[in-house]
């Protein structure tokens, strides 16, 4: 059973929605049983950075979040605002991320032409094919960002996917059992599911 | 491997159909608005936007069930717009499966409180900000409200300024007369939006070739486009058949 942290941000019907058309039971919650019970965990996130900070420790969540990732390595998939809280911060905002990355985030710099925020299809390159959270995902993969902040690892090798927007940038992390997304695999058609089915198969 | 700006199809909510109009006007039904959805998501359509002409006429409010099966349906991000007066109505779309809410006539008629509300709750991004314009005899604009059944006295700049202001993340541009004519989009008027903000800006109406929505890029300035007839009719007779064709996008 996938977990969907529930912490009252934003939309994650699509993300259920999505994993039960890949053949994946999912639960939405904010209940520590379930939590405790999952095999693989979700981390959604949109808008503010210190908004979903500040709900997800609000929640009490964090605690049972770090025994289950860090010590018992359950699966986890942050997804956009999601993957940005497993740095250390965001430039976006004052509150601490959650630091189970050595990882900060960034603005995109001013570049001509391009409008920021980050909104929209775009290609991303697997830089870590090993990964089994990006199989079957060839060249011609693009998924839907909406983003004005972007992931900076501080360790290169913890790049998994990369994607370029006036800058190259880290499209998704990974380390380990930690894995973040900066686009929404839930809203990118057939590249999603994919993604999503990596991340359902993964870890077994 | 490169960022490819939006093309966007554009379906008006009549009641439980969709359907298609020509300068906002003489709606034409095109189909079910469920199984229409099905389709440009299996078409793998880069996003869509949903507009019910009728709610902010009528004083009426959104139909959630309606959305939320739509939206189920839709395997890319959908804005919904149409009839949006408070956040509670924002809350329970976005709880529906909407990833963005479109604005329009509540801040045309003076407040953008809705707007700052729902940017503050889910993020500038979830919101969208659009403005009917149409233009006047002595070649001027009028921002329009309740589906251009209403004028107001704002200009364009100060409008769209307005709406960014108040925390919109996008702006959505609908140019009334060129609506459902199919022979291209007032570059001049999305230049001058364009011009006018920094968020992006998607153009919507006129469109009736690839070559048109390349236009509303490369010299209108826009971030992305928008099309209701083009994807939905087929041939000189506008017969009615849904169409997207990802492959033909790509050089836009």
């Amino acid at each position: 059973m996938i977990a969907i942290i529930d912490y009252d941000i934003g939309n994650l019907a699509a993300v259920s929605n999505m994993l039960r058309r890949i053949g994946h039971d999912s639960m939405i919650t904010a209940d520590p049983e379930a939590i405790g019970a999952a095999d693989r965990i979700i981390l959604p996130g949109n808008g503010h950075f210190d908004t979903c900070m500040r709900n997800i420790v609000a929640s009490g969540l964090v605690p049972l979040l770090e025994r289950r990732v860090l010590k018992e390595g359950v699966p986890l998939l942050g997804i956009c605002v999601g993957a940005q809280m497993l740095g250390n911060g965001s430039e976006e905002g004052v509150e601490k991320g959650l630091g189970w990355m050595d990882m900060e985030v960034c603005r995109f710099p001013n570049v001509e032409g391009l409008r920021v925020p980050h909104m929209g299809w775009n290609h991303v390159s697997a830089i870590a094919p090993d990964n089994p959270l990006t199989d079957g995902l060839g060249s011609d993969s693009r998924f839907y960002f909406v983003h004005s902040y972007y992931l900076k690892p501080s360790d290169p090798s913890d790049v998994m996917l990369t994607a370029e927007y006036g800058i190259e940038f880290a499209a998704g992390v990974s380390r380990g059992n930690v894995a973040g997304v900066q686009f929404h695999p839930e809203k990118s058609h057939r590249f999603g599911k994919q993604l999503l089915l990596n991340f359902a198969q993964s870890g077994s | 491997m490169m960022y490819r700006p939006r093309v966007i199809p554009c379906l008006l909510l009549r009641g439980h159909g969709l359907v298609k109009t020509r300068k906002f006007k003489e709606a034409v039904y095109v189909g079910d608005p469920v199984n229409a959805v099905r389709i440009f998501s299996e078409k793998e359509a880069d996003e869509l936007v949903l507009l019910d002409i009728d709610a902010s006429k009528e004083g009426r409010e959104p139909n959630f069930e309606l959305i939320e099966e739509i939206a189920g349906e839709c395997l890319m991000p959908i804005a919904y717009g149409g009839g949006i007066t408070s956040l509670a109505q924002v809350k329970r779309l976005i709880r529906s499966g909407v990833e963005k809410v479109v604005i329009n006539s509540a801040v045309a008629l003076g407040s953008t409180a809705v707007i700052s509300e729902a940017a503050a709750v889910f993020g500038s991004q979830a919101v969208v900000g659009a403005v009917d314009v149409r233009q006047t005899l002595l070649k001027g604009y009028k921002v329009t409200a309740k589906s251009a059944t209403l004028d107001t006295s704002l200009t364009i700049e100060d409008h769209v300024r307005s709406l960014v202001d108040a925390g919109a993340g996008e702006i959505l541009v609908n140019n009334i007369d060129a609506d459902g004519m199919m022979s291209g989009f007032d570059l001049k008027l999305i230049r001058r939006v364009a011009d006018s903000v920094n968020v992006p800006v998607v153009a919507c109406g006129g469109a009736g070739s690839v070559e048109h929505l390349s236009q509303a890029i490369r010299e209108g300035g826009a971030s992305a486009v928008a099309a209701g007839s083009m994807f939905v009719f087929h041939g000189k007779h506008r017969a009615v058949l849904i169409n997207y064709n990802p492959g033909e996008l790509a050089g836009i």
